[in-house]
């Protein structure tokens, strides 16, 4: 008897919080709708605490599990652990779909990292957003999405992640277009989803792809089939898996359809913070890792997950590069971060992806919300040139975004440097390709290094840039969540890479583990170093090159990026309007799509063809009705002769023997000719 | 002439009287203009038709026939009740029994 973890507590203590801040939310006091809006969420990592617990408490003790925790076969859950509905969702004989939820090692490390920062940026929130109107549909929203989110984690097929696939992305579209009476938020918020669906075209083709060659959509039973039958090679499994990529690039910001995410900063700050950086926009990494057995029988669609993730993680860098707008500098990193983990499943290194997508939410969601906290700081400017000087007036604020920068750059001891490490180290033996992706992922390094220091250099160094700011310390409830993520910053790589894996091991697979341990003998000593130590050294010299540049550029000399920009105008132009990839969609995509629907949609087939047969039927029906009203005179002796005629006509017809009489009537008609 | 009386009327000339019955009534039906004589004439078409059930029942020994004669003349009787009500209905709401002055769906 396996006990029952009860895991669909975690989703729906969001959903109850959803409906009561959704439906009551305008007649409760504010009072009522905080407490509903953060007892949701803490409830829902309470939730996922008792499940760590739980297994924690299997795998770990020598003495038998008892009481409510119940037993397993020899005394421990099995992992994964399944629970499903006992109604099944689709049942025909081609396909079995239940309502499962999976707990296993990888779902359990996003739930503590979806709950945990989901939490800490609810309560941010209650500081963030405090005079704002819509605080009760704020609140409503946010809980949604860690409905959706917790569902999407938890799912134990395909078909229930596309539910908080989907859901995630609408909770997505309702936050980004939150200031719904700004036209740039709603347009972003469209944006989003219509990108996202591009995405989602491909989940939903991979889906039916796995229907219709694997009968089922459970992950496990797809990993079992994959596994009994080395045959599965290239092939539909290549096709299924870069399937899933395309929706993987469209949920989290991956060229080519990265476009979104930019503009999906006009949504609150905490919401950016939680959404676009630290959960929904990992699901695409998460969902890569879940479904990490159709990759490995690729090795082609491996490959394009790589130069997918390598590409996106230096295009974006360069791009943030040149940002002035605070929130846009970490919307470009998070997608060249994003490229980062998408680099670590393209080389087969799942669990460094995920250590980089759990140490990556800490800091990133720090940095978001602490940019949300200058903002506040300064009533609302976001414009990093009007900054400057912001240490001495928001001290908290300034301590806890060095760490995240610190992290994000990769300096040890800091969480980046851990699962950035791993991830390089990953690539680089991967073969000849490896280095290159290596390469790439180091030189992005440095350009992440020196855009952060970058940011860091203008907000809060040297002397204030603008006389009218009037900057004052966020409260205690946005302070704190801030200092707690700073620690988790700073802690949360500690666990280490070997730990990290072999606990993930058994969902993604161990491939990072077969190192090569071959050791350098450094030059006239006894010692010799690991290839990995040698590399984390590079890693953090071009992390500390990176600091030193914007060191030089934006502290000792803050003439010379004026002078760069003037000395390549054009290298500068294209990065500032961010290769111009928005105005080439418009021109190429968006602006024929709206001509082909205008024109042929809208004229010929509208207009046309649904608005001209409604018209035709229409009037059809109005002729055929001005005749025949004529008959329905009122006129009761007028009904009786038509009546009478009709009896008259059917007797005629059953009475008159039409087989001998039509001949000879028509021989008749013959002769009377003049034959 | 006795030969002929002790002879049975034959079949055909219960039929045609029937036949002839609702002939008149048809012709009632559509010729007049009084709402109680078209009424009437309703009431000598189905008496017609009544005719003809007799006759089959008593030609073919079958009693089926003199039932559908009650049932009619059931439905007749209930038909009286109500087509006289709606005339008497329709003659204080118009002061006539033209049919053609008849013409709406409401008094």
């Amino acid at each position: 008897m396996i006990e029952n973890l009860h895991l669909w507590y975690i989703p729906l203590l969001p959903f109850v919080g959803f409906l009561i801040n959704g439906i009551l939310g305008r007649r409760l006091p504010k009072w009522l709708v905080t407490i509903a809006a953060l007892l949701a969420p803490l409830a829902a990592f309470v939730c996922v605490l008792n499940a760590v617990q739980s297994i924690y408490f299997h795998l770990g003790s020598p003495y038998a599990p008892r009481g409510i925790l119940g037993y397993g076969i020899n005394g421990y859950v099995p992992l994964p652990h399944i629970e499903t509905c006992p109604l099944p969702w689709i049942s025909i004989p081609a396909l079995h779909v239940d309502f499962s939820f999976v707990l296993d090692q990888l779902s359990l490390v996003m739930l503590l990292v979806v709950t945990g920062v989901g939490f800490l940026i609810h309560v941010y929130s209650v500081g963030y957003m405090k005079d704002d109107e819509g605080y009760a549909r704020y609140f409503s929203y946010l809980n949604l999405f860690l409905f959706f989110m917790t569902v999407l984690v938890l799912a134990g097929n395909a078909l229930v992640m596309f539910i908080g696939w989907e859901g995630v992305g609408l909770a997505s579209y309702l936050l980004i277009g939150f200031y719904f009476s700004k036209k740039s938020a709603a347009d972003a918020g469209k944006k989003a989803f219509i990108v996202n669906r591009i995405g989602d075209f491909g989940f939903l083709v991979a889906m039916f792809l796995l229907a219709a060659n694997f009968g089922t959509l459970t992950f496990t039973e797809i990993a079992a089939k994959l596994g009994m039958d080395p045959g599965w090679n290239g092939g539909v499994v290549t096709v299924i898996a870069l399937c899933l990529m395309l929706g993987a690039a469209g949920k989290s910001a991956q060229l080519p359809l990265y476009i979104w995410l930019p503009d999906a900063m006009e949504g609150p700050t905490p919401v950016s913070a939680l959404i676009h950086a630290a959960t929904m926009v990992t699901a695409g990494v998460y969902m890569v890792a879940r479904t990490h057995v159709l990759f490995d029988h690729s090795p082609f669609a491996l490959s394009v997950v790589a130069i997918i993730g390598a590409a996106t993680a230096i295009f974006a860098a360069t791009i943030a590069l040149v940002q002035n707008d605070i929130k846009r500098v970490l919307a470009y990193s998070t997608i060249s971060q994003l490229g980062y983990m998408f680099l670590g499943c393209g080389v087969a290194a799942y669990s460094a992806a995920i250590f980089h997508l759990m140490t990556h939410a800490f800091f990133k969601a720090l940095l978001f919300l602490a940019a949300g906290s200058v903002i506040h700081g300064l009533g609302g400017e976001q414009d990093l040139r009007k900054m400057g000087g912001l240490w001495k007036k928001l001290p908290v604020t300034f301590a806890v975004t060095t760490v995240g920068v610190l992290a994000i750059a990769g300096i040890y001891p800091f969480a980046g440097f851990f699962s950035k490490d791993a991830i390089l180290y990953a690539a680089f033996l991967q073969g000849p390709n490896g280095k290159v992706l290596y390469a790439v992922g180091l030189l992005t390094a440095l350009l992440t290094s020196f855009y952060m220091f970058r940011l860091w250099y203008l907000a809060f160094m040297g002397t204030s840039r603008s006389e009218d700011v009037h900057a004052h310390e966020s409260p205690v409830s946005m302070l704190g969540p801030l200092v707690i993520l700073a620690l988790l910053s700073i802690c949360g790589g500690w666990i280490g890479m070997e730990r990290f894996g072999a606990f993930l091991a058994p969902t993604v697979g161990a491939r990072v583990a077969e190192a090569i341990s071959w050791r350098l003998l450094i030059p006239g000593t006894q010692f010799s170093i690991s290839l990995e130590v040698l590399l984390s050294i590079v890693a953090v010299l071009i992390a500390i090159e990176g600091w030193l540049i914007a060191d030089r550029f934006y502290r000792r000399k803050p003439t010379r990026p004026a002078q760069w920009a003037a000395a390549m105008p054009g290298g500068y132009k294209l990065l500032a309007n961010k290769y111009f990839v928005d105005e080439l969609y418009g021109a190429t995509v968006v602006k024929p799509l709206l001509g082909f629907s205008r024109i042929i949609l809208g004229w010929a087939v509208d207009v046309g063809i649904v608005s001209g047969a409604a018209w035709l039927l229409g009037g059809l029906a109005m002729f055929t009705g001005a005749i025949l009203q004529r008959w329905q005179s009122g006129n009761l002796r007028s009904y009786a002769a038509w009546l009478t005629a009709g009896a008259a006509a059917v007797l005629i017809f059953l009475l008159v023997p039409w087989t001998t009489v039509w001949p000879a009537s028509m021989e008749l008609v013959w002769k009377v000719a003049g034959h | 002439m006795n030969a002929l009386l002790s002879q049975e009327v034959p079949l055909s000339w219960y039929l045609l009287l029937s036949a002839a019955l609702f002939a008149l009534g048809v012709v009632g039906f559509l010729i007049k203009r009084n709402l109680i004589t078209v009424f009437m004439s309703i009431e000598l078409m189905l008496n017609g038709v009544n005719l003809s059930f007799v006759t089959f029942a008593h030609q073919w020994h079958a009693v089926k026939g003199q039932i559908f004669v009650f049932f009619v003349m059931m439905v007749a009787a209930a038909e009286a009740a109500v087509g006289l009500a709606i005339i008497i209905a329709v003659f204080r709401a118009r002061a006539t029994l033209a049919v053609d002055r008849i013409d709406l769906m409401k008094l």
